[in-house]
């Protein structure tokens, strides 16, 4: 490094951010070295995703001061941010769905050919080698809607790097990823260090961390704790950093006794919503007190196998019984009826509704039930009574949340609302989908032993989980799903991440 | 600024109340380049309303269709639907409640309860056509809505030029009985001897009782209650608000999404018809053939967006755009100013409302200012 460059990219220096009563920041300092990779870690609801949307001009801060590259800056809004060289990937993505990819990444950016005329031409061939460059490999054409959440997320990525951004600002970016689709945006991230530019990641996964970043700065309740170079520490050292006790990376499971059967789906077969055949030939069984894993690399069907049980889609063949009772192309309401709550994968679309406040959310699937109402009229202050005893049982911050709006609260926070809310009902069978994707190590210790004591209440739990850490510590069976199909039926004591993994590719053991 | 002042400026309340004044500063802007006296044009505006019993019982009475519009369109606003079709519910109200005023014979009071929800029925029904429309064939509420005003439009005065319907060489169709009316003074009563009387002895109260004020107001503010405790207080409400604010959610978690949007237009459609009803039981006491939409509906568009959707709110927003609207009128005789100034300034004042909701970010930015 020469005299000339400055000693960091970014620095944060005293930041303060209130929200109505939170206080979201107190006094934090981030310093960001250039060409370096800088995880930021803490708690849910630390005040990470603020500092973040404050860097890149989406808030302001109360009170504080920025320097980029050394030159005190005012980000007024993400527009100056993008001038300053600064682009972020949000936690929950916040492209236009029935638009092209390429459409999306020049949006407000475009090539004309004069006049106004897009030039979409050299949009498409800017973008190809712009993906090219850094290993994200996109189709220019696809529509947004048609594509995994991995290629949103290339999408995004490439949509900064369009702008021709220095400073890269990813917000959680592999809590919507499979293991493979990680390693790729690792790999992404270290072409892009290589390249001179530099990049701040906000991630739970200490793996991650460990992995990918050089130095690591912690946040807990909104105040700076400390920045370590992420080689002079190990992952339970940064646990209890964030936490601020010690934290068990396993969960205890106890004496496990199965009993009758519960669920079984036989013969199933789904079309996606383009007509694609994605469950093919699918059944399983699930029984009293057991968890059963679904283990698959994402896009192998286990959507669309979620959404048949549930109700969201219409099976084209086959049987799903619950106790007994054929459920097969029920809707919703009936489901629920059979006995059956679902944590879904997608919270912000299908799990709440954002502009709801906590306590609304907490009754989404029970307000017309005694004692939330009678004879139709919604009884609040019990309302509010149910929400203030499942903050503080499932630990959803801000304490006083219940009148706030759902969309206030932070990701993680979002997740632990449709957790409370699916536990509480004590359903005979829970779907988890992802139960613990963008929750902190803290409330991931507590979400897996609720989900055990549940199923050694007699409970019986089908886990989706793409993690095979979560599928390991948890299931007591694991069932792989490759191209539709139950694979393999097997037991964890009897096999390994390894197996696993061979199976999920496709290949056989 | 003091930070008091500043949190000030988050509050969903001054957000109205600076639109309100922005409406008022670009109206007189308006005048002053047209070269009129704004100050003097407010002037005759506000005391001409305030000095009068009369005006503000007229207000009253002006604003109580428009208050019924704007609920109309407040609470579909509040279940995520955009019921551009008050004005053809509105139309529909209005040719109903005439039809069953005239053919129909009943006893006071009772008349008016019939006609009151006969109307909300077919008011409701056409309503829930255009959400049976979005329901089945995926057709946008705005765009069905849209062509629904100008089919009852139509629909109205083929209905009005029916032989037997009509009053010979006029335009309007047989006038209600008196059985249906809702004035509180009837006009025969004020052209009786009892009625002169009265409105030479009570200075105030004569006034009053030159206009058609009647039930039509006490009809609004409950509509206006129920809405509220609709939304805010029952299952059902809990179901149009989720389904408005998320139906994918709503849906998953067992909300019968379809039914949901159906009953939302229903009810949207009812309240816009009980306006019409109301205007033809306390003020025209018939329908006419119509040359062109009347403007109620559109009115309540623009009431609802004022209240910011809140259906108490649309009492207040509905008083105060019929108190503009007045007071225009009142400028124009007075002062010659034409009345598409008051059209501007109410404009604004939409305009203003929905810029609204950047005040917070200016608070923010003061907050920040203030800190450095
Ligand atoms: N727009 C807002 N209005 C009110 N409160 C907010 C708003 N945005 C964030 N907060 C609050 O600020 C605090 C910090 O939130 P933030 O989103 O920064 O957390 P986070 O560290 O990113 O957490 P997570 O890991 O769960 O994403 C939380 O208490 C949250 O409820
Ligand atoms: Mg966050």
């Amino acid at each position: 490094m020469t005299d000339s460059t400055p000693r960091y990219a970014v620095e944060m220096n005293g930041i303060f951010k209130s929200f109505a009563k939170v206080k979201a920041l107190e006094d934090v300092d981030l310093k960001v070295r250039p060409g370096t990779i800088h995880a930021l870690l803490g708690e849910n609801g630390a005040g990470k995703s603020t500092l973040m949307k404050i860097l890149y001009g989406l808030y302001n801060a109360d009170k504080g001061e920025i320097l980029i590259n050394g030159k005190s800056v005012q980000i007024r809004n993400p527009r100056a941010a993008i001038d300053l060289g600064i682009g972020m990937v949000h936690q929950h993505f916040m492209l236009v769905d029935n638009f092209t990819i390429a459409e999306n990444i020049v949006l407000g950016h475009e090539v004309t050919r004069g006049f106004g005329v897009l030039n979409q031409d050299l949009a498409n061939k800017n973008i190809a080698e712009l993906g090219h460059k850094y290993g994200l490999d996109v189709d220019p054409k696809a529509l947004i809607q048609d594509v995994s959440v991995a290629t949103q997320q290339r999408v995004e990525i490439l949509k900064a790097l369009y702008r021709g951004i220095d400073i890269l600002i990813l917000d959680e970016p592999t809590a919507v990823l499979t293991p493979q689709e990680i390693t790729s945006l690792i790999d992404t991230m270290h072409r892009l260090v290589e390249d001179g530019k530099t990049i701040i990641i906000i991630t739970h996964k200490l793996k991650e961390i460990k992995a990918v970043a050089e130095y690591c700065t912690v946040i807990r309740r909104g105040k700076l704790i400390d920045t370590v170079l992420v080689d002079e520490v190990s992952q339970s050292d940064l646990a209890n950093m964030m936490v601020g006790r010690e934290v068990k990376l396993t969960t205890d499971k106890g004496e496990r006794s199965i009993g009758d059967l519960v669920l079984s789906v036989s013969n199933l077969h789904v079309r996606d919503r383009r007509g694609v055949l994605k469950v093919h030939d699918l059944s399983l069984h699930l029984r009293e007190g057991e968890i059963l894993a679904i283990a698959g690399v994402d896009g192998n069907g286990q959507t669309e196998l979620i959404d048949a049980i549930t109700g969201l889609a219409q099976a084209e063949s086959g049987q799903i019984l619950m106790r007994g009772t054929d459920i097969t192309n029920k809707q919703p309401r009936d489901v629920h009826e059979a006995g059956i709550r679902t944590i879904h994968e997608d919270r912000q679309k299908r799990g709440l509704v954002l502009d709801f406040t906590v306590a609304e959310d907490l009754v989404l699937e029970t307000y017309d039930q005694a004692p939330y109402s009678r004879r139709g009229v919604l009884k609040w202050p019990v309302i509010h009574e149910h929400a203030a005893d499942q903050i503080k049982r499932f630990d959803i911050r801000p304490k006083e949340s219940a009148r706030q709006k759902v969309r206030d609260l932070s990701g993680g926070n979002q997740q632990k609302v449709i957790v409370a809310r699916e536990i509480h009902q004590n359903p005979s069978l829970l779907i988890a989908c992802q139960p613990t994707r963008g929750l902190d190590v803290g409330a991931i210790e507590f979400v897996r032993k609720a989900l055990v004591e549940q199923s050694t209440e007699g409970k019986a739990i089908l886990l989706v989980s793409l993690e095979l850490d979560e599928v390991f510590d948890l299931a007591d069976r694991i069932n792989v799903i490759y191209n539709g199909k139950i694979v393999a039926d097997l037991n964890p004591a009897e096999t390994n991440e390894q197996q696993v993994g061979l199976l999920m590719a496709g290949g056989e053991l | 600024m003091t930070s008091r002042w500043i949190n000030l400026l988050r509050k969903p309340l001054t957000a109205i109340i600076i639109s309100v004044l922005t409406g008022f500063i670009i109206g007189a802007v308006v005048l002053t380049a047209s070269g009129y006296d704004a100050l003097e044009a407010y002037r005759i505006m506000f005391s001409g309303i305030a000095g009068s019993p009369k005006y503000m019982a007229q207000v009253v009475v002006n604003a109580v269709p428009i208050i019924l519009t704007g609920l109309s369109v407040a609470f579909a606003f509040r279940t995520g639907l955009f019921n551009i079709g008050a004005e053809g519910q509105f139309v529909m109200g209005a040719l109903t409640g005439t039809m069953i005023g005239y053919y129909l014979p009943l006893p006071p009071i009772i008349h008016p309860i019939v006609i009151f929800a006969l109307a909300f029925l077919v008011g409701g029904l056409y309503g829930a056509l255009a959400g049976y429309l979005k329901n089945k064939f995926g057709i946008h509420e705005v765009i069905s809505t849209i062509m629904l005003n100008w089919i009852a439009f139509y629909f109205n005065n083929y209905i009005v030029n029916l032989p037997g319907v009509k009053v010979e060489s006029t335009l309007h169709a047989n006038p209600i009985l008196d059985s249906a009316k809702i004035n509180f003074f009837s006009t025969a009563w004020r052209r009786s001897d009892a009625g002169r009387e009265f409105i030479r002895e009570h200075e105030i109260l004569g006034e009053i009782v030159k206009t058609d004020l009647g039930a039509g107001i006490f009809v609004a503010i409950i509509f206006a209650f129920l809405l509220w405790f609709v939304l805010r207080h029952t299952t059902t409400g809990f179901e149009l608000r989720a389904v408005g604010l998320n139906r994918f959610a709503a849906e998953f978690s067992g909300v019968p999404v379809k039914k949901s949007i159906f009953l939302s237009m229903f009810i949207a459609g009812g309240v816009a018809a009980v306006g019409g009803a109301i205007l033809v039981l306390s003020t025209t006491n018939t329908v006419s053939v119509l040359s062109a939409q009347e403007g109620y509906g559109w009115d309540g568009i623009s009431v609802s967006l004022i209240a910011n959707g809140n259906p108490l709110a649309v009492l207040f927003s509905g008083l105060l755009f019929a108190a503009l609207r007045y007071g225009g009128m009142l400028i124009q005789s007075k002062t010659g100013a034409p009345t598409e100034i008051i059209n501007i300034m109410i404009g604004s004042i939409v305009l203003a409302v929905a810029v609204a909701p950047a005040l917070p970010r200016l608070a923010d930015y003061l907050s920040q200012r203030r800190a450095r």
